[in-house]
């Protein structure tokens, strides 16, 4: 995999005032860190540690997850639309790797 | 022990079933059918549901060039929207020049090595698995209709007796269990049809999207037979004899399942 492939869905437009759903999933193993290989080998722990959202700047979630959460981690949310502005949803995982993605909302 | 305990317990919970209502008077259901709503309610958004991760990698990988001539799945077969429609609903399908029987898996990969040039993917790999989800998912809602007779008739003969055939150490066949006990509870589960019109799908037990070949060979370990491998004759004479006891189910890749 080149890219971890995001899905990400929520209205590109809305009302100001109006109550926005968003649905998120990343693709990522969640790898716990208790399991071993074929040879008994520990297979290292990574999980993603992090979600955080910021709509127009301003923070609107932020997500610690654990070991226990299933592989590809979805996550469904609501926001209030203010001003038209950039969702940026950032993932970080153990292996320090950052998964970046926007998606823009026209409020009017 | 613990594990022969299981098996005890699901040999005498089999044999105590009373041997009834095979498929001919029994509606065939899809696997979808036994899901609990919240798993139905997933397999039905297309963001919640984790298989449409790898239907979207798919359809990068339908544009990316393979091979020494740069071509790739879209050079030949352009817009998959249209060209893909209603293929994975024919298959598994003999090709008409070799008369081979062809699944989705093989055939991408067939289209890989003649058409590209290019290195087979492997079976089970997330990339065959993303092409086949995608390619699969372009037929999704509309119903199985595999080719059974001509040139495909020796391979559905072989997948029926495959599928009645009594195999393993719990000398059980496929018809045993999802024939005769569809329906009724196998511990902690419902026992389906065993049709493959889902796949490739989102198995909660894998955490990650799957074949059917993985399926079966799932089912041959339960049952402590040989596991054939990914892709074998076995497995695909019984593929297509499934997908016509899936006929006119619709497709539903990716299916999401226990």
């Amino acid at each position: 995999m080149a890219r971890a492939p995001v899905r990400i869905s929520m209205p590109s437009e809305a009302k100001k005032g109006e109550i926005i759903d968003i649905k998120a999933i990343l693709r990522h193993p969640m790898e716990t860190g208790y399991r071993v290989d074929r040879v008994g080998k520990k297979i290292p722990r990574n999980i993603v540690t992090e979600l955080v959202v910021t709509y127009d700047g301003v923070e609107v979630l932020r997500w610690h997850l654990q070991p226990g959460v299933a592989a590809n981690p979805f996550i469904g949310f609501s926001t209030v639309a203010t001003n038209t502005g950039e969702l940026v949803f950032t993932w970080t995982d153990d292996a320090g790797t950052v998964i970046s993605e926007s998606r823009t909302l026209t409020v009017t | 022990m613990k594990q022969i305990g299981c098996i005890l317990r699901l040999a005498i919970a089999l044999c105590a079933l009373p041997v009834a209502g095979v498929a001919a008077d029994q509606t065939v259901h899809p696997g979808t059918y036994y899901l609990s709503e919240t798993m139905k309610k997933l397999q039905n958004d297309d963001v919640a549901n984790p298989g449409m991760l790898w239907v979207s990698e798919g359809e990068e990988l339908w544009e990316r060039p393979a091979g020494p001539e740069q071509k790739s799945c879209a050079s030949c077969h352009q817009r998959a929207e249209e060209t893909m429609k209603g293929v994975a609903a024919r298959y598994p399908a003999v090709a008409e020049a070799s008369g081979e029987l062809f699944n989705l898996e093989k055939r991408i990969n067939h289209c890989r090595t003649t058409h590209q040039k290019a290195e087979p993917l492997a079976y089970e790999s997330d990339e065959l698995l993303a092409l086949t989800a995608f390619v699969a998912h372009q037929s999704r809602g509309l119903p199985m209709n595999v080719r059974t007779n001509g040139t495909a008739e020796p391979y559905f003969e072989a997948g029926r007796k495959r599928f009645h055939q009594k195999l393993g150490q719990l000398n059980l066949s496929c018809a045993q269990c999802h024939d005769d006990n569809a329906g009724r509870q196998l511990r902690g589960d419902t026992i389906s049809h065993g049709l493959g019109n889902g796949y490739p799908a989102y198995r909660l037990e894998w955490q990650t999207l799957g074949s059917l070949h993985r399926r079966l060979r799932a089912c041959s370990y339960g049952v402590r037979a040989v596991q054939f491998d990914y892709g074998s004759p076995e497995y695909l004479s019984l593929e297509l004899y499934l997908a016509k006891r899936a006929e006119g189910l619709a497709v539903e890749t990716p299916a999401v399942r226990k």
